[in-house]
This record gives structure tokens, C-alpha cells and sequence, in this order.
């Protein structure tokens, strides 16, 4: 266990959490965009900065990736500190003006308005649906394509991606609802991404509940059998309660 | 073969040179002499002396420094110094052969002055003469003297003893020497060099690697590739004593693609230092095995920084990475201990070893010890490269050096550092130039870019530049660099199209100071430093811009008009043919031209083409 201050609170910290994980367990708010405990943290939106002092030296740094250490002083809303997150978030605002989580996210923060030239995005370029297919569906369909301000989510060459499995992570993760997924009978399109796929039909209920492809690529790459996965997420509890 | 051997022969090949009894011609076909038009010069050189029969040396050089007077061309005759011709064309050219090398007249109207030993009556000695005089030639003391593309030049005149010495000494004694010198990094960020060597050497790790960033991204800066060009043993031969004394297997040179002929010149000088034992397996007989590969860059200013530069050369893609992360000297390429320094830093470690730490301290500052290399462009009269112990004043630079400010205009801003530096004013042309000063002055050393400008600079204009430069080359994974420069960049073009407000200037410095505080990487948290600098110096150019739409170095184009000087135009026509919109008309004879504000576009041409300087700008 590490002792660390937070905000002038003494905590204790298991070794090798980050400053985010050790303050959210206590309670301490410290705002993220682009972090979610299911996937590695990338540090890029930088509202979580904090200021750190040690050994008299004082710096700032995304506490979403640094490691607690033993009597290190850690300030979440110093002035530093919040000049940066505000103006983050100020230049968000003016990237996605009508997106209501960020609009709503920056009121919290005290940024009602932005006298910054505006755009009309609802995509804040976070990468947590990159990481996630990556990380997690392990089947790396889309990434962060493109330099600088002309960086955008996309599948290669921006045309319909090959390799998606329809499983909806992204869309999940994502904390602005970009990600449009609509499922209408038994079709399945991720507008973002081009994509559109066909669903399995349950064996028992006859609802539409997962892609093919998506069932397909479990099976495959968890190495079971087929039939493990023609039933929908309700009527496979309910087998496993009636074992 | 021995070096005593080595050297012998290479001594053979300089000696024939320098006492053939034959005139020695070079000629400066670096880059910069090249877009002069030394190629030409060099061709006629080659084809009129052949057609005469006259028996001369021609052998192609580097730039030796004064960019301004290319294409350079030193003539050397026996029992004489040697003379350096300057903006020498074809015709120049047959004109020195016929009076000089076949005559006895060294056309003295010509030469920019004498190298070597003796004097010639006429010409001053060049490194006497104001513009040579402050400088001293240390790291670019071979540059416009050897045939970059022959070893045994570099050899003869002390080439690779660096090497030799340092092949005799201990890792550790090497990296004292180093230490002792005082040398910090010549790329910009200062830090100690031997403290760096240090931390990697330290390391028990057999898979270590060296890596030189010649990546050279500030726009207007040469440094780095006129010493690859010129001299590119000087940073082979400090790579291989790096890659010995921190103990790596492998360096790599990331040069950027931009610089086919310094490429080149690498790949010329590597396989002729394999073939003398200075590279591949037992270097020298130590024991010590060690190569070196050139990787190129794919046009990513951002992949200067080390860490995306490292990433690069793994294939992956060049971005920073965040913070915190473990030094490139413990976890670099492919994870393992990495030293990665500038180009110039590397090239003077053979000199520390050869002529002591102390020697390189001798010149310098306390804490800015040695010399330091800077492009010195923009509105002097002497643009071109220069070497300078570190101490020297800005004024000094400008004036002595550079001739001062070119066709009599006024001073008004110098720049150094690139996109991450600042501007700093005719106020403080006093400050030394070293690390520490430079910084306290609100600007940075950088990696030796230093552009001069004057009345005719619009400093929000100049602001609005870099910017663009750093927007654009921003790699966009944080949102202060990837959002923020956008945003300021958008208000320094309101600016400067006389839309701004007159809140914008705090803002801008809000703004600016979040951006630094907040970003990932150096290129963001230096992206500001323009516009903090400009607004901290200038600021009554940003006032008159908001307040009064005007652009006081008539340069922002939506804030001024051209208009004709109805009492100095006598209507001969010049401007009318070269306007690209036919915006001028012609009236009469001696009658002044009738500029219409509609068609003008400001593009300046008439003001350029202008005998009588009766176009006026406001």
C-alpha cells in the first residue's frame, strides 16, 4: 500500500494504481472523457490533469496514467490545474456546441458558453471505441486516422470496414453517442463504421439478438462450438437455470 | 590496415591536392550552392579548362558558411593563398580562368577574400574580414575545404583520431571528457550531453542503440543538413565513439526525406568508413562490433521529437508519448536503452576527444560552454551559417556578423528557435546568446534557426506563421495542441483581416498559457511561445490591428491599400506589365498610372518592380 495526499486527504492506495483509480475509489471527483476501466488509458483529453508535487517540485500531469507514490502531494483543482481543464473543455464545447453530454459535462464545470469559433461535431476524437476494438473485441476495425485537426474515427481509406463484427462496443464505450447503431428485423447498421449486418435469430424466443458475424468470430475465437451460441442472452440464463 | 597506415595513404591523396603544382579549384555544390547555380559553374569549369588544356584540381565542396555569396568558388595556386570567389556565374567563370589561373590578375573585384597562408594585394583575409572575424569554425571546420564524398580527405586533415583515442580510453573515461566539456545538447533542449551518455552507460543492457535526430523540422533552419553535406564523417565519427562508449550494438540516423542530397552523402561516406574498418565487425581491432543505417523520416515535423522519432523508426506511428514515461535513454527503440542526440552534438564529440574538454570550454559561457551553430536568415545583409562561441550578443550577430539589417532598413524582431521560440526586440539585441539568457529573454535557444526582420515585418503576421506551421503539424492525440492551436490561429487570422476584438490579445494569452500547461509534447507546449512573445514585445502592432484595422508594416493584406505617388510615377509602364490582374492602367506619357483598388490583390509585384518607388503602401 502507497500513502499519497489528495486535496489535502491522506489516503492510502494500492501500488501500482494510477492517481485516477486511487481518487475515484475515495470518492474524489476528478472529470475523464477518455478513460473507462475497461480499456488502457491513452491521457489524451487531459481534463483529468492534476497538479503533483514532490521532493518541492511541482508539475502537472493526466492522472488517469500516473502511478500513486509513496508522499506524493496531489492537488485536483488548483489553479493550474483548472485553467487547463476549463479551457479543455471550453475548446470542446466549441468543437461539439450541440452535443448535450458535453454541454452538459461543461456547465458542471462552470463553462456555459465559448466565444471560440464553433464547428458541429458530436465525435470529441476521445479513441475509447478504437481502444475498445482493439483491447477488448481484439478485432481492430478502426482507428484514428489522419494528423492534427484533421484527425477523425475511421475504418482504412474511410470505406466500409472488412473486419467489424457488428458487436456494438464502440457504440458502448462511447461517451458522446456518436456511434449510431440501429437494429431494424433482423438487420443490424453501424452507420459510422458503413457497415451492415445480418442477426441471428434465437432458437428458442425468436428474437433478433446478436450479428452473425459477431457469434461467428466468438465462436471461432474461443474455440466453441457453434451451438453455444443460437440462443439470446434471456433464454441462455434461463437454459442455465433449468440445468 | 593500421590507422598509422590509414592515415598515411589518406595524407598520399590530400597532398596531391594541395602541392600538385596543379591550381586547386573548389566549388561549394552543397544544397544551398546548388540552388545558386554551382552545377552550372562547376560544368563550366570542367569543359573550359579541359578545352584549354590547363591542368587543375576540381573538386567539389561543402557550403563553408556565407550562403549569400553562393556559388562559392575557391581558387588555390601554387605558392598562394587561396582565393574564395563569390556569386561566381559561367561567365565569371571563364573570366577567373583566362585572367587568374591562365593570367596573373586575381580579378580582387571578384573575391570575397584569402584562405590560407600569404595575402594577395586587393583582397582582405576572410576570417579577418567583419563577417568572419567574431565567428569561430570548430564543428564546421571542414565544410567547404574536403570533398564530403572522399574519406581520405576527412582522414588527412585528422579525421577519425577521435575514434582511435577514443577506442583506447574506457566507456567511462570518455563519457567524463564529454562531462568535463560542458556540452549540451545542440538540438535545442540543452541538456547535458555527458549526463546523458552517463545514464545510458550505466545501464546493464547488451541491446543498446544510438540514434542522431537529423530530422531538422523548424522551418528555415540548415544546419544540420550543410553538415551532413559538407561533412558527414564528422557526425559518423562521433556516432560510432557515442555508440562505444554507452555500448550499443546499432545507430540509427533519422534523416528527413526532405534532404535527398544529405542522404546521399551518408550513404557515400557509410560504405567508405566499412571499408576502413570504421564500421562493421572488430572496429579497429577493438572488439568492438558497430553499424550505422539511415532511416528516413515520411514528412512529420513532429516526429523531431524523441519519442515519436523513436516510434518511427520501430514503424509504428510517430506520436508522442505521454507522460509519464521512462527516459528514451532507459526505454527506447524497441524498448531498449537508446541514446539519441542532435546532429551537431554528435559532430563535436570527435573534437572534445582530440583536443580536450578544456579546449572546448575555452570559448563559451559558464554554463554555455563551446561553440554554437546558427542559420542566420531573414533581412540581413548576410544570410548564411554561422559558428559562434556562445556569449556572443545578438547584436554582434547581426550587425558584425550578418552585415546588419539588408537595403538600409530599420530593425525590428529577431527569431530564434523556430515554432517553439520567441521574438525578441531591438531592446534586448544585447543578450548573449546561450541557453539560460536566452530563455530568461522569453525565447529558446532551439536547434539554431535565427530569422531577422525588420520595419517591413508584421510581427502578428509573423505570429500567424507559426502557428500555421504548428497547426498543421500537429499529431492531434490532445486536445490543448489539436483544438487549441486551431483556435488561436483562427483569431490571429481575424487579426489580421482586421476582424479582431479587443478581448482577442488577453485571450490569446489565456489561451496560449493553457495550451503550454496542458499539452503532451513539446511541439504543444511550445506552440504558443510566437504569439506570448509577440503580444509580451509588440504589442501596439496587435492594438492597431483590433483597434485601428491597420497594419503598420503594411502587411496584412486586407489592411492595406496600394496606391500610386501621383508625383513620382512618370508612367513607364513597368508595373502595368507585371500586374497579375491588370489593375493598372496606362494613361499617358509622363502621366502617372491609375491603380483600380478593386482589381489590386496586394500581391506587392508593382512595389517590387518599381524604379521610382512611387507605389505607396498603408
Amino acid at each position: 500500500m502507497v500513502t499519497l495526499t489528495i486535496d489535502g486527504q491522506e489516503i492510502q492506495a494500492k501500488e501500482g494504481a494510477t492517481i485516477l483509480e486511487a481518487a475515484r475509489e475515495k470518492g474524489i471527483e476528478i472529470p475523464t472523457l477518455c478513460y473507462h476501466d475497461s480499456v488502457s488509458s491513452a491521457g489524451a483529453c487531459r481534463l483529468c490533469m492534476v497538479e503533483l508535487t514532490k521532493n518541492n517540485q511541482t508539475r502537472l500531469a493526466a492522472s488517469c496514467l500516473y502511478p500513486v507514490e509513496e508522499g506524493l502531494m496531489v492537488k485536483t483543482d488548483s489553479p493550474k490545474v483548472m485553467n487547463v481543464r476549463k479551457t479543455a473543455m471550453e475548446l470542446l464545447l466549441a468543437r461539439c456546441p450541440n452535443s448535450e453530454p458535453i454541454q452538459d459535462m461543461a456547465r458542471a464545470m462552470g463553462v456555459d458558453t465559448t466565444d471560440l469559433d464553433l464547428e458541429d461535431e458530436d465525435c470529441i476524437l476521445c479513441g475509447l471505441c478504437v481502444r475498445v476494438c482493439q483491447e477488448i473485441a481484439g478485432v481492430s476495425t478502426i482507428s484514428l486516422a489522419s494528423r492534427g485537426t484533421k484527425r477523425k474515427v475511421a475504418p482504412p481509406f474511410e470505406e466500409a470496414s472488412e473486419d467489424c463484427i457488428g458487436c456494438g462496443s464502440c457504440a458502448h464505450v462511447c461517451p458522446t453517442g456518436c456511434i449510431k447503431i440501429e437494429d431494424i428485423g433482423d438487420t443490424r447498421t453501424i452507420h459510422n463504421w458503413k457497415v451492415e449486418f445480418k442477426m441471428r435469430q434465437c432458437r428458442e424466443c425468436g428474437k433478433y439478438f446478436a450479428p452473425e458475424a459477431q457469434l461467428d468470430y466468438l465462436s471461432e475465437t474461443l474455440d466453441l462450438p457453434k451451438e453455444n451460441f443460437e440462443l439470446c442472452q434471456d433464454c441462455r440464463v434461463k437454459a442455465a437455470q433449468d440445468v | 590496415m593500421t590507422f598509422v597506415e590509414i592515415k598515411e595513404q589518406a595524407k598520399k591523396v590530400w597532398d596531391v591536392l594541395q602541392t600538385s603544382g596543379k591550381p586547386l579549384i573548389t566549388i561549394g555544390t552543397a544544397t544551398c550552392g546548388r540552388s545558386a547555380g554551382a552545377m552550372a559553374v562547376l560544368h563550366t569549369f570542367r569543359e573550359e579548362l579541359n578545352k584549354r588544356k590547363v591542368e587543375a584540381n576540381v573538386v567539389e565542396v561543402g557550403c563553408m558558411g556565407p550562403c549569400y555569396a553562393e556559388p562559392l568558388v575557391s581558387i588555390a595556386k601554387q605558392g598562394h593563398p587561396a582565393i574564395i570567389y563569390r556569386n561566381v556565374t559561367s561567365e565569371r567563370a571563364v573570366e577567373l580562368i583566362e585572367n587568374y589561373i591562365l593570367g596573373s590578375d586575381p580579378m580582387s573585384q571578384y573575391a570575397l577574400g584569402t584562405v590560407g597562408a600569404g595575402s594577395i594585394e586587393g583582397i582582405p583575409i576572410l576570417y579577418d574580414s567583419p563577417a568572419f572575424l567574431p565567428q569561430e569554425r570548430r564543428v564546421f571546420r571542414n565544410c567547404g575545404v574536403v570533398d564530403p564524398t572522399n574519406i581520405d580527405h576527412y582522414i588527412a586533415i585528422g579525421g577519425y583520431s577521435g575514434l582511435v583515442k577514443a577506442l583506447e580510453m574506457t566507456p567511462t573515461q570518455i563519457v567524463e571528457e564529454v562531462k568535463n566539456s560542458g556540452l549540451r545538447g545542440r538540438g535545442g533542449g540543452g541538456f547535458p550531453a555527458g549526463r546523458k551518455w552517463e545514464s545510458c552507460l550505466v545501464i546493464p543492457e547488451k541491446e543498446k542503440y544510438v540514434v542522431c535526430n537529423a530530422d531538422e523540422g523548424d522551418p528555415g533552419a540548415f544546419m544540420d543538413r550543410s553538415l551532413i553535406e559538407g561533412d558527414p564523417h564528422a557526425l559518423l565519427e562521433g556516432m560510432i565513439i557515442a555508440g562505444y562508449a554507452v555500448g550499443a550494438i546499432r545507430g540509427y540516423i533519422y534523416v528527413r526525406a526532405e534532404y535527398p542530397l544529405a542522404i546521399e552523402r551518408l550513404q557515400i561516406a557509410l560504405e567508405q568508413a566499412r571499408n576502413k574498418g570504421f564500421l562493421g565487425t572488430n572496429i579497429m581491432g577493438s572488439g568492438f562490433n558497430y553499424d550505422i543505417e539511415i532511416f528516413q523520416g515520411a514528412g512529420a515535423f513532429v516526429c523531431g521529437e524523441s519519442t515519436a522519432l523513436t516510434l518511427s523508426i520501430e514503424g509504428k506511428r510517430g506520436m508522442p508519448k505521454v507522460a509519464p514515461r521512462p527516459r528514451t535513454t532507459e526505454v527506447g527503440i524497441y524498448d531498449k536503452p537508446t541514446l539519441l542526440n542532435n546532429v551537431k552534438t554528435f559532430a563535436f564529440v570527435p573534437l572534445i576527444l582530440n583536443k580536450g574538454a578544456e579546449w572546448f570550454a575555452g570559448v563559451g559561457t559558464e554554463k554555455s560552454t563551446g561553440t554554437a551553430v546558427f542559420a542566420l536568415t531573414g533581412k540581413v545583409t548576410n544570410c548564411g551559417l554561422i559558428e559562434v562561441p556562445m556569449g556572443i550578443t545578438l547584436r554582434e550577430i547581426i550587425y558584425e556578423v550578418g552585415g546588419g539589417i539588408a537595403s538600409g532598413k530599420k530593425f525590428k524582431a529577431v527569431q530564434t528557435g523556430g515554432p517553439s521560440g520567441g521574438c525578441l526586440p531591438e531592446s534586448l539585441l544585447d543578450t548573449p546568446i546561450d541557453y539560460d539568457s536566452l530563455n530568461a529573454a522569453g525565447s529558446i535557444m532551439g536547434s539554431g534557426g535565427m530569422v531577422v526582420m525588420d520595419e517591413d515585418t508584421c510581427m502578428v503576421d509573423v505570429a500567424r506563421y507559426f502557428l500555421d506551421f504548428t497547426e498543421k503539424e500537429s499529431c492531434g492525440q490532445c486536445i490543448p495542441c489539436r483544438l487549441g492551436t486551431k483556435q488561436m490561429l483562427d483569431i490571429l487570422e481575424e487579426i489580421c483581416q482586421g476582424k479582431g476584438k479587443p478581448e482577442d490579445i488577453d485571450f490569446l494569452v489565456e489561451l496560449g498559457e493553457a495550451i503550454h500547461a496542458g499539452s503532451v509534447c513539446g511541439l504543444g507546449q511550445t506552440a504558443a511561445n510566437p504569439v506570448l512573445s509577440t503580444i509580451r514585445y509588440f504589442k501596439d502592432e496587435y492594438v492597431a490591428h483590433i483597434k485601428e484595422k491597420r497594419c503598420p508594416a503594411g502587411v496584412c493584406r486586407e489592411l492595406i491599400t496600394y496606391s500610386i505617388d501621383n508625383v513620382k510615377c512618370k508612367g513607364c509602364s513597368l508595373c502595368i506589365k507585371s500586374c497579375p490582374t491588370e489593375a493598372i492602367t496606362f494613361v499617358e506619357k509622363k502621366k502617372p498610372v491609375i491603380l483600380d483598388q478593386d482589381k489590386c490583390i496586394k500581391c506587392g509585384t508593382c512595389r517590387d518592380i518599381c524604379k521610382l518607388d512611387a507605389v505607396i503602401v498603408r
